[in-house]
């Protein structure tokens, strides 16, 4: 070998290099893994499912394989009134988070909580089921399988929903259209919480993936946004072209993501509603165009739903 | 170049492999800087280029830059490395053939890899935006190929030490495989959380830190002392420079989520490794700037020494900020935001890019021996790139500047984006002057390859610039 000369130099680069990664990955791992599950983060991995980004199940990011997350009044079984309680619908067949197929996401208490108390050990993904974010008498959150513990189904669930959020589909759709270059999702520690809202804690993120903090802010941080504006009307309208309802606004049109026709099954022609926009915007008629409702399975709707569901 | 792929090792002449990995590299810098000069219009006139759905911001905003980093930087470096690692061994590369092949599959993989990005199949993680398909094959195909071919050249070198140069070569593409397949780890063993979060951003510095700056350094540590005859001024200091690199720059990956809630010892330890990046950057601009000791007409009269001195004094208001921005005392003011995109910028275009322009440049008159085909339109690029680029960094800087004062006055956001409007325009004329000059580039390597002045043999392309 003609590094003879140099044995010492590459003993002590791999020294230097390995001793670099032990303290900047392995330490840090350990530390980040031993962090116990906020009730963000179990509701966060309920909402957005196994992955977000590229995978198997859904490999162009369509926002294939999610779970749904719906408000409930009654209870889906007996029809008995309840309190709104927030439920995670996954049909049969969807992926679950990592929190739900490894024990060591979730955190020690946490995890034992939602094995003893909230039966999780039961759910598997052939068969599906419907998911509750509770908390112990200790204020300890865990993860509900209400296909065990209540008898609610699937089908039950989504029939007796007064809302759908098809919010995994929808933060797909945030991964995949790049909303996240401009849109930050983290709140800064330090100046933020007037604007923009609580900083996120560190166990909030366990068992989400990926977590699209963004780096570049360009445009409003989103991580609460839905607190801060809940309209779905201001939503559409901003989604469609941004400068309807924000003449300064910079961001891109996502009018695209409606698809081919609209709420009420009605083509959709951008090209006659650009026109009219522009007539519009010139000062050549008074009213802007009517912008239409995006479709129930519009990749729109997802985008939409995500957003308001960001609380 | 097809011609080459199937012909025996011995009748591929020396350099092929340099040149092809070369015109690649320039061509996907105008690729490069062309999408990033339309995504600027984009922020500046977000309906100028409405209708074209395929062009939309968030797809084409990290297919920008990857194609400058794989694309432009990387294959600069890939050029550089296949002419100047054997040329400071005394030796031929390893395999030319090899090295076609390598630059080939690499043009294919980043076409591919460009275009699933660009069609939004991402992983959603910042400078590891790749699926993992396409992971292992830069990893495998790209990558490795590279390095055997490196490594093989310097263990079958005919002199008797390394030249530093070539052990950062050999180092920095060792730790480049390393910081890939690790940095990956999320992909690969679908890690989640803050986990994800930290490896993706120990991911983004170290291949910044690893790769691209010190390979950089590594190029005007051969083109200086070779273009102006003087010795390295110091070798000591070049191995203070290394060393401090692995040990310091490897280290502070979390200070690019100083505002997240990772744990506080691992932020402030980042915070001040951070700082100690200052070490390996003093010594290397001093010894490169001592090396121009009693040569520094050739700032003004050499074209590859301007582009190669105007990089490494770029390199002093970057590892400046660079040390001291990513403290917490300044982080959370200008943490997100347009100081960090000008911050970028001078890393990638400024330091780094001046440095491998001079590379390119000069490793090209000299594998195909002939004279640089006009001077006076190397100049026009020099100088449409510097001044491009200082458009561009002064109006982010501006412009991130804005933005940290309405971040912490809490400034409702949408009177933060009226403020920077102008200063988006400027980044837009910037970005643009950039990728004109590097049109005139390719025209000017093209015509150097057909229409050059040939270069005697024992003389230097640089010796006969202004010779007619």
């Amino acid at each position: 070998m003609a590094f003879r000369e140099y044995r010492i130099g590459c003993v002590m680069f791999g020294v230097a290099l390995s001793l670099s990664m032990f303290i900047t990955i392995v330490l840090p791992g350990i530390d980040i893994s031993s962090m116990s599950s906020t009730k963000i983060a179990l509701e966060k991995q309920l909402t957005y499912g196994w992955e977000t980004g590229f995978n198997y199940y859904d490999p162009f990011l369509q926002g294939k394989d999610k779970p749904i997350k719906v408000t409930l009044t009654k209870d889906p079984m007996s029809g008995a009134a309840i309190d709104k309680t927030d439920a995670f619908v996954f049909p049969a067949g969807t992926h679950f988070p990592n929190g739900l197929t490894h024990d060591n996401i979730l955190g020690d208490d946490v995890q034992k909580a939602s094995v003893e108390v909230g039966k999780i050990d039961q759910a598997n993904e052939e068969q599906g089921g419907v998911f509750l974010v509770r908390a112990t008498a200790d204020d300890v959150p865990y993860i509900e399988y209400a296909t065990t513990t209540k008898g609610w189904t699937v089908d039950a669930t989504l029939k007796a929903a007064d809302e759908q959020f098809l919010a995994g589909s929808g933060k797909t759709m945030f991964v995949r259209e790049g909303c996240w270059w401009c849109h930050t999702l983290l709140p800064e520690q330090t100046q933020d919480w007037q604007s923009f809202g609580r900083p996120p804690l560190v166990g909030d993120f366990n068992g989400e993936s990926p977590t699209t903090f963004g780096s570049d802010r360009k445009a409003p941080d989103l991580l609460h946004v839905g607190s801060r504006n809940s309209s779905r009307e201001w939503m559409v309208m901003h989604f469609f072209n941004p400068r309807l309802v924000q003449p300064h606004s910079i961001m891109p049109r996502y009018d695209y993501l409606w698809g081919s026709v609209d709420a009420n099954g009605q083509p959709i022609d951008l090209a006659a509603w650009d026109e009219a926009y522009l007539a519009y915007d010139n000062g050549e008629s008074i009213n802007a165009p009517v912008v239409p409702l995006p479709a129930a399975d519009s990749e729109a709707r997802m985008l939409i739903d995500f957003i308001i569901n960001l609380k | 170049m097809l011609k080459y792929l199937f012909s025996k090792e011995d009748d591929i002449p020396q350099g092929t492999a340099a040149i092809f990995f070369g015109v690649s590299s320039i061509a996907w810098f105008i690729i490069g800087t062309g999408l990033g000069s339309f995504n600027a219009a984009k922020l500046a006139f977000p309906d100028l280029f409405h209708g074209l759905y395929s062009l939309q911001f968030g797809h084409v905003r990290q297919v920008h830059v990857h194609a400058v980093i794989f694309g432009w930087i990387a294959m600069a470096f890939a050029a550089s490395m296949m002419y100047i690692t054997p040329a400071l061994g005394n030796t031929k590369l390893w395999s030319e053939k090899l090295g076609v092949w390598n630059c080939m599959l690499y043009n294919v993989g980043l076409c591919l890899a460009l275009a699933l990005l660009w069609a939004g199949v991402t992983s959603g993680r910042e400078y590891s935006d790749h699926i993992w398909p396409i992971d292992l094959y830069i990893a495998f195909v790209m990558v490795v190929p590279w390095c055997l071919n490196v490594w093989m050249t310097v263990i079958n070198r005919r002199t008797q030490g390394i030249y530093t140069t070539n052990w950062f070569f050999a180092g920095c593409m060792f730790m480049t495989v390393i910081v890939f397949l690790v940095g990956n780890m999320p992909e690969w063993l679908h890690l989640t959380g803050l986990n994800e979060a930290y490896m993706t951003w120990w991911f983004a510095h170290n291949i910044l830190g690893l790769l691209i700056t010190p390979v950089a350094a590594a190029i005007t540590y051969y083109i200086v002392p070779k273009i102006t005859g003087n010795p390295l001024y110091s070798h000591r200091v070049g191995h203070l420079h290394f060393w401090s690199i692995v040990v310091f720059y490897s280290t502070p990956a979390a200070h690019h989520l100083m505002s997240s809630p990772l744990p506080e010892w691992l932020k402030s330890f980042a915070s001040v490794e951070g700082v100690l990046i200052l070490v390996p950057a003093v010594a290397y601009v001093c010894n490169i700037l001592l090396t121009m000791q009693g040569r520094w007409a050739m700032f003004v009269e050499n074209i590859e020494i301007k582009f190669t001195i105007t990089g490494v004094l770029l390199a002093i208001p970057l590892n400046m900020q660079g040390g001291f921005q990513q403290t917490r005392a300044i982080n959370w003011y200008i943490h997100g935001t347009g100081w960090i995109v000008a911050h970028a910028h001078l890393a990638l275009l400024g330091f780094s890019t001046f440095a491998e322009a001079a590379s390119v440049y000069y490793g090209m008159q000299v594998l195909l021996r002939r004279k640089l085909w006009s001077a006076s339109l190397a100049n026009f690029h020099f100088w449409m790139l510097l001044i491009g680029f200082s458009l561009y960094w002064t109006s982010m800087t501006i412009s991130g500047l804005i933005q940290g004062a309405a971040k912490i006055y809490e400034v409702p956001y949408v009177d933060v984006v009226i403020a920077e409007h102008p200063y988006m325009i400027v980044r837009w004329l910037g970005g643009t002057m950039v990728f004109f000059g590097n049109i005139i580039w390719l025209y000017n390597m093209i015509m150097t390859a057909r229409a050059g002045d040939p270069v005697p043999v024992g003389r230097q392309p640089a010796e006969i610039a202004y010779t007619r």
